[in-house]
């Protein structure tokens, strides 16, 4: 039994915390591209944070549980609604055999993660269930997902719950993400190439994403900036987070499916902590980039996972308080 | 070289901005040694033309050394393995032969770019298959092999309008490069004949054919030879 895509999303993936450890053998790492959501989900539902979810963006699919489930929704705020009834996003909710899970409007966010307890049974490549679309690997058939699709559950509720219910608490998830639409960045390796007046410009411009934007990585829009003299790259290191300075002046920001290597020069990196919210800004939604150093980055990543650290030990407790339907154990039959 | 965080959670070594055999090696030789150590935290090594870059999980360290600093940690790695390489360190590569099928319905570029070199299609086919070639970096795409470099003559813009399409197996030239498209997927390189091997199969047990440091030759085969071996493969 599982979940049962009714009507295809605009690009439907399953992602974990990404397949490490192969990136010199060219294959990226792909997973969440906001990995915050992705815990958050995870917590919410019980599971470990790197546990697979489903990745949707906007227009959403259409789903249908085919069996009850405790899920949660978590990163953008798709208006979801299970059969009449609103889901809010950061907090778990109970879906009864045969309730549809639509998304009404992209109220916020690019990307929501839909976390179900105990995950999804899927055959892991490289022990990994991110989908890698690039080499049609991973996920479910290394491909997003489409209507007629089933993400088998590797567990059941015990009990059948009386109907879709809703958990009186939700998580508090402000302070995993920034602010307001300033993101800060690592000077990058090739950032002392840039002009003086680019420099200034990268930290005074209000840019947007462009609508082109993917998984991959999007332009980001604004004037062109310019190095001090023309300079020849040979391939190197790119991560998610990584801003090129594309031949033609163009910022490009990498995200999750970004190659392993690439010959720009890379300008920026965003800061780990400030990625997600960057991943959750929507293409046209004004933003500024704001330098910072080594210290306050890594001070910044160390809190959002302390962070979410904490909120997995409130999650923990909060769900293992009695409600009307008890869990039993996972199965392993499917 | 001089050692700089790319990321929180990454360390870049870089020693120059250059595609040379010398300073391969040496990214080659610390890649071999960091690879062949238990670095516990380590998520991701990337050796590149003149570069390594080291990817941590800070999970990790949160977990079982919060008091640590990561990337003074890894460039601790980077310090000790510098100086007490393995012994294999500097050896060569595995050399590995790549059957290509150099016949035009594989090679839309083969006559172009032999025209510009003042040369016929056998001769570039001769100079192609006549010297063995490292594996600089596996990047782009996964089991995309970085090769060089090529005979002076053979070097060769990319195109100027990419393809949308090349079909997987490809061999390639850009620049002084070398390369072989292991999967269907938009490129601006010459093409300028095709293997049936699968430089990257999901399948197989180790997915990805070439490894960086890798030494490749090219052997030229018939039509007849490059569908026997694709069916067989």
């Amino acid at each position: 039994m599982s979940l049962l895509m009714l009507k295809t999303g605009l690009q439907d993936t399953v992602q974990d915390a990404g397949r490490w450890g192969y990136a010199h053998l060219g294959i990226h790492a792909a997973g969440a591209a906001d990995p915050v959501a992705l815990r958050v989900a995870n917590l919410l539902a019980g599971n470990p944070p790197e546990t697979a979810a489903l990745e949707m963006h906007f227009p959403a699919p259409h789903l249908r549980f085919e069996q009850p489930a405790l899920f949660a929704l978590a990163g953008a705020d798709f208006r979801a609604v299970l059969d009449g009834q609103e889901v809010p996003v950061g907090a778990p909710a109970l879906a009864s055999a045969g309730s549809t899970l639509v998304f009404r409007q992209q109220a916020r966010g690019v990307r929501v993660y839909l976390g179900v307890q105990g995950g999804f049974a899927l055959e892991p490549w490289l022990g990994s269930n991110s989908t890698d679309l690039l080499a049609g690997v991973g996920g479910l058939h290394g491909q997003a997902l489409r209507a007629g699709d089933r993400l088998p559950f590797r567990q059941t509720l015990s009990e059948t719950p009386p109907g879709n219910k809703n958990f009186s608490w939700r998580a508090r998830v402000s302070d995993l993400y920034p602010a307001d639409s300033v993101f800060r960045f690592l000077p990058g390796p090739e950032y002392n190439l840039l002009d003086d007046a680019s420099r200034e410009q990268l930290e005074t411009t209000e840019w947007r994403l462009s609508r082109q934007s993917n998984r991959m990585a999007g332009a980001v829009e604004g004037p062109a900036l310019t190095l001090r003299e023309h300079y020849e790259l040979v391939s190197s290191a790119v991560l998610p987070g990584t801003v090129q300075l594309l031949p033609d002046g163009t910022l490009l920001l990498l995200l999750a499916d970004c190659q392993t290597t690439g010959g720009y020069p890379r300008v920026a990196q965003v800061l780990s902590a400030d990625l997600p919210g960057l991943a959750q800004n929507r293409p046209g939604d004004g933003f500024y980039f704001c330098l910072a150093q080594i210290e306050e980055a890594a001070a910044a990543a160390r809190r959002q996972r302390m962070l979410l650290r904490r909120l997995g030990i409130g999650c923990a407790a909060a769900l293992s308080q009695p409600y009307s339907t008890p869990l039993n154990n996972p199965h392993h039959d499917h | 070289m001089h050692i700089l965080p790319l990321a929180e959670h990454a360390l870049l070594v870089h020693w120059d901005n250059r595609i040379d055999p010398l300073l391969n090696d040496a990214v080659q030789a610390l890649y071999r040694t960091l690879s062949a150590a238990d670095l516990p935290g380590l998520r991701d090594l990337l050796p590149a033309y003149g570069s390594l870059t080291i990817v941590l999980d800070l999970d990790y360290f949160d977990r079982r050394h919060p008091a640590a600093d990561p990337l003074l940690v890894a460039r601790n790695w980077v310090e000790t393995a510098i100086k007490t390489p393995v012994p294999d360190a500097m050896a060569a590569g595995r050399t590995v032969e790549i059957p290509v099928c150099y016949d035009s319905a594989f090679a839309p570029d083969l006559e172009a770019l032999a025209a510009r070199a003042g040369l016929t299609a056998a001769e570039v086919v001769a100079l192609h298959t006549d010297r063995v070639y490292r594996v600089y970096l596996i990047g782009f795409l996964p089991g995309f092999a970085y090769m060089g470099a090529v005979d002076t003559r053979l070097a060769a813009p990319r195109l100027a309008r990419p393809r949308g399409r090349v079909p997987t197996g490809s061999v390639g030239i850009a620049g002084a490069q070398t390369g072989i498209y292991p999967l269907e997927s938009p490129g601006g390189w010459n093409l300028i004949g095709r293997t049936p091997l699968r430089l990257f199969d999901p399948q197989r047990p180790e997915p990805v054919l070439l490894q960086p440091g890798d030494q490749v030759r090219f052997r030229a085969i018939s039509t007849e030879a490059f569908h026997q071996i694709e069916q067989t493969r």
